[in-house]
């Protein structure tokens, strides 16, 4: 069965649980013990009937206070597909935890609630969803009925979407009128909605087309080199060595021509087991690879640079300034780096770029341009997720602070 | 010449347990991360207590390393009142894994005075972390990974793949590091560690198809057997020495099987006849309850009981 991974994002309180309880709750994804849990929390704190925000916020303080803190990870299927759902939280205090849920995901469900329009949470995650290349935006229009179910103020919201996710460059938005309360328009159709002949959102999450990422010419992160039996003891023979990892594109075929990068030694593919992507690879020639390295095809092989200009999402208080030591975490190579250049931030209310900028605060998105201490294998994020993309981690907390998107590899390839 | 092995995505019926796209790319991430933590952390080891979920993760790690051996030692942490079929299996598939076993033991905690004595019947469940964590400190492991999923409880559900613990084993919901990608960050200081949960997004579904499409072996008691019972709770609970019946209860045999394994006093059957991984498969898509709901009794004491343990360092 086809698997889609899809988050939900969208400003404090415009539905993103209820909704996510919804879905679960009409496509019987529920189990009675879980119902049962519900309806007893939603009776002591006062309420009646079951308080579907309950199914996703699952903690301690979440139910104290009634917001989302961390991501919460949901599971359901239809005949037609399998979902990994991620509850991400509206609050702007915990966007680090909206990039986590976002990041895996392949559509993101972006709520806003109909008496409010936009505001600026909704622009700062629809941007961020679009700074992760996610292809596909579902712009669900909640809390309808407390808008008389007007089909004018769905419209204006929607083409106010629409503007701004051209700006963002996304290239499919769907816009949907519902209520995650009643469940309107979630899983079956709503009765105040004659003017809408759109799908509902289970539909609608069915049947849009699995984004395909990551196609394209090999590239093999190496993860470790295994040994053949060692510590097997008897009948271990001078074997080749293997390579394992998980690709980030193409599939390696015996005979093919590689480069390992960076070290830009070639070879060819001598054997290959393992399901894709999880392999394990061997090569014709004894060469020095080691774990960080990258295995690719030789007639189309990652840049090799010592410098990369990338997007950057700041997720730390401590911020980001020209001159400041980090790691980064590209593939599985961990390397020291240092900010060189901070060229532009994002002003996520306007969605306008400023440049000569001096820092990178909590929660903005700006350009960077970093030096690392070793060439690493890249490519633009646009045209693979894996070998263009890094975490930026703090050398003294450990803390991951940054999410980088490659813009384009700078530099000449080796 | 060698091509890539699809034969695990292949089984006879496909359409009921299908590796498919889903199991796959839940098979392969699985790899992924336990390869990661292998090579980034200095001494990992892995949760395994018999059960069907930590039995498929030492499936996992078996695949992630072939043909090399699996470079970490197992960790079982023995609360003294394990069904002693599930101890006799753990030490079967170790040893046919060439796998060390480290047993973290609740009697030896409770007569070395870590932790307070429950008396003969009391639950030992909760009293399962110090000894996990003592063991922690002792072999100095920096990684632990574990058969949890998200799936299993509504604090589960907000785990991260890789979960910091600090110093003194605790887990901070309200604080866990950003998990961005695939891209997972294992740094930590001496005396911290992580958890690692490889198998995260897998459903119980999931497990039950991975187990049929790969024939593996589990403790009979997952599958239907007779047994000697008490009703308690709503539970069916099996009689033994550290689970007598209690006055006014009567013991009855029935036809059951256990849909996880625990500490025997607060581990439930269901009546089941299921007796093959397919059977399994077919009862649990008709199942309406979960099952942590359906057999244990450690879950419901309270509305966050999971949390509760989990922030203490429980696995
Ligand atoms: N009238 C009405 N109320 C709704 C609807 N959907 C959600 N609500 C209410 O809106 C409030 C906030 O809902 P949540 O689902 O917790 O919002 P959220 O977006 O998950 O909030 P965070 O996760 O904290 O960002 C709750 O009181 C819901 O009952 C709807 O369609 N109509
Ligand atoms: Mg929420």
């Amino acid at each position: 069965m086809e698997l889609l991974r899809f988050a939900t994002a969208g400003s404090v309180d415009d539905g993103k649980s209820t909704l996510i309880g919804r879905l679960l709750h009409d496509t019987k994804a529920l189990f009675d013990d879980v119902i049962d849990a519900v309806a007893a929390t939603t009776a002591r704190r006062g309420g009646e009937g079951l308080d579907l925000a309950l199914v996703t916020d699952g903690l301690r303080a979440e139910r104290e206070q009634g917001i989302t803190i961390d991501v919460a990870y949901r599971y359901f299927s239809t005949p037609l597909r399998s979902f990994v759902i991620a509850d991400t939280p509206g609050h702007v205090q915990y966007t680090r935890n909206m990039v986590t849920g976002a990041s895996t995901s392949d559509v993101a469900v972006i709520l806003v609630d109909a008496r409010h329009g936009l505001r600026e949470q909704s622009l700062r995650h629809a941007a961020l969803s679009a700074l992760l290349g996610i292809q596909h935006l579902v712009l669900a229009v909640n809390k309808m009925d407390l808008v008389d179910w007007s089909e004018a103020r769905f419209t204006e919201i929607r083409d106010e979407f629409a503007a701004l996710a051209e700006r963002l460059d996304v290239p499919v938005v769907t816009a949907i009128p519902l209520c995650a309360l009643d469940g309107g328009n979630v899983v079956d159709p709503s009765p105040h909605t004659p003017w809408y002949d759109g799908p509902c959102l289970l539909e609608h999450l069915e049947t849009l087309p699995l984004p395909r990422y990551d196609e394209g010419a090999l590239r093999l992160p190496v993860q470790l080199v295994i040994k053949p039996g060692v510590g097997s003891g008897a009948g271990v023979t001078a074997e080749r060595r293997w390579y394992a990892g998980s690709l980030a594109a193409g599939i390696p075929q015996v005979g093919q021509e590689i480069v390992v990068l960076p070290s830009g030694t070639h070879s060819r593919i001598a054997a290959v087991e393992g399901n894709a992507p999880a392999v394990r690879v061997q090569l014709e020639h004894e060469l020095d690879v080691s774990r960080g390295d990258v295995i690719a095809d030789a007639h189309d092989a990652p840049h090799t640079v010592p410098q990369i200009l990338a997007r950057v999402a700041w997720m730390a208080d401590k911020p980001l300034r020209a001159g400041s030591h980090v790691l980064l975490k590209h593939g599985t190579r961990t390397v020291k780096a240092v900010a060189t250049q901070l060229h532009d931030r994002l002003d996520v209310a306007t969605l306008d770029t400023h440049t000569g900028v001096d820092e990178l605060g909590l929660n903005e998105i700006g350009t960077v341009t970093f030096i690392t201490s070793l060439p690493l294998p890249i490519d633009a994020y646009a045209t693979n997720r894996t070998m263009g993309s890094f975490i930026v981690i703090d050398e003294v907390t450990n803390g991951t602070v940054g999410a980088g998107m490659v813009a384009e590899p700078a530099g000449a390839p080796v | 010449m060698t091509v890539i092995d699809q034969t695990s995505t292949e089984f006879d019926d496909a359409d009921r347990v299908g590796l498919d796209h889903r199991l796959a790319q839940l098979e392969a991430h699985a790899i992924f991360v336990i390869r990661e933590v292998a090579a980034e952390c200095e001494r990992p080891v892995l949760l395994f207590s018999g059960g069907k979920d930590s039995v498929v993760m030492l499936h996992l790690a078996k695949k992630a390393f072939e043909p090399g051996v699996i470079p970490f030692p197992v960790m079982h942490v023995d609360t003294g009142h394990n069904f002693p079929e599930v101890i006799e299996f753990r030490d079967r598939l170790v040893e046919q894994m060439g796998v060390r076993l480290v047993v973290a033991s609740v009697q030896d905690a409770i007569d070395e005075g870590r932790v307070a004595d429950p008396g003969p019947t009391g639950s030992r469940n909760r009293l399962q972390t110090q000894p996990l964590l003592y063991e922690v400190g002792r072999n100095k492991f920096d990684a632990a990974f574990g058969g949890a999923r998200r799936d299993e409880d509504k604090a589960r559900a907000k785990e991260r793949i890789l979960s910091f613990r600090d110093l003194f084993g605790q887990w901070d919901p309200k604080n866990q590091r950003p998990e961005l990608w695939r891209l997972y960050n294992p740094r930590v200081r001496a005396g911290e560690h992580l958890r690692a949960f490889p198998i995260s997004d897998w459903t119980e579904l999931d497990i039950w198809r991975y187990i049929a499409v790969n024939d593996i072996e589990l403790p009979q008691m997952y599958y239907a057997h007779q047994r000697e019972v008490v009703e308690r709770d709503g539970m069916l609970l099996a009689t033994s020495e550290v689970t007598p019946a209690l006055p006014g209860e009567t013991p009855f045999v029935e036809t059951v099987r256990y849909r996880t394994v625990g500490d025997m006093t607060c581990t439930g059957a269901v009546r089941s006849d299921a007796a093959t991984p397919l059977e399994v498969l077919t009862e649990i898509e008709q199942s309406r309850i979960t099952e942590r709901g359906a057999t244990r009794a450690d879950d419901k004491f309270s509305e966050a009981a999971m949390e509760d343990r989990k922030r203490e360092g429980y696995f």
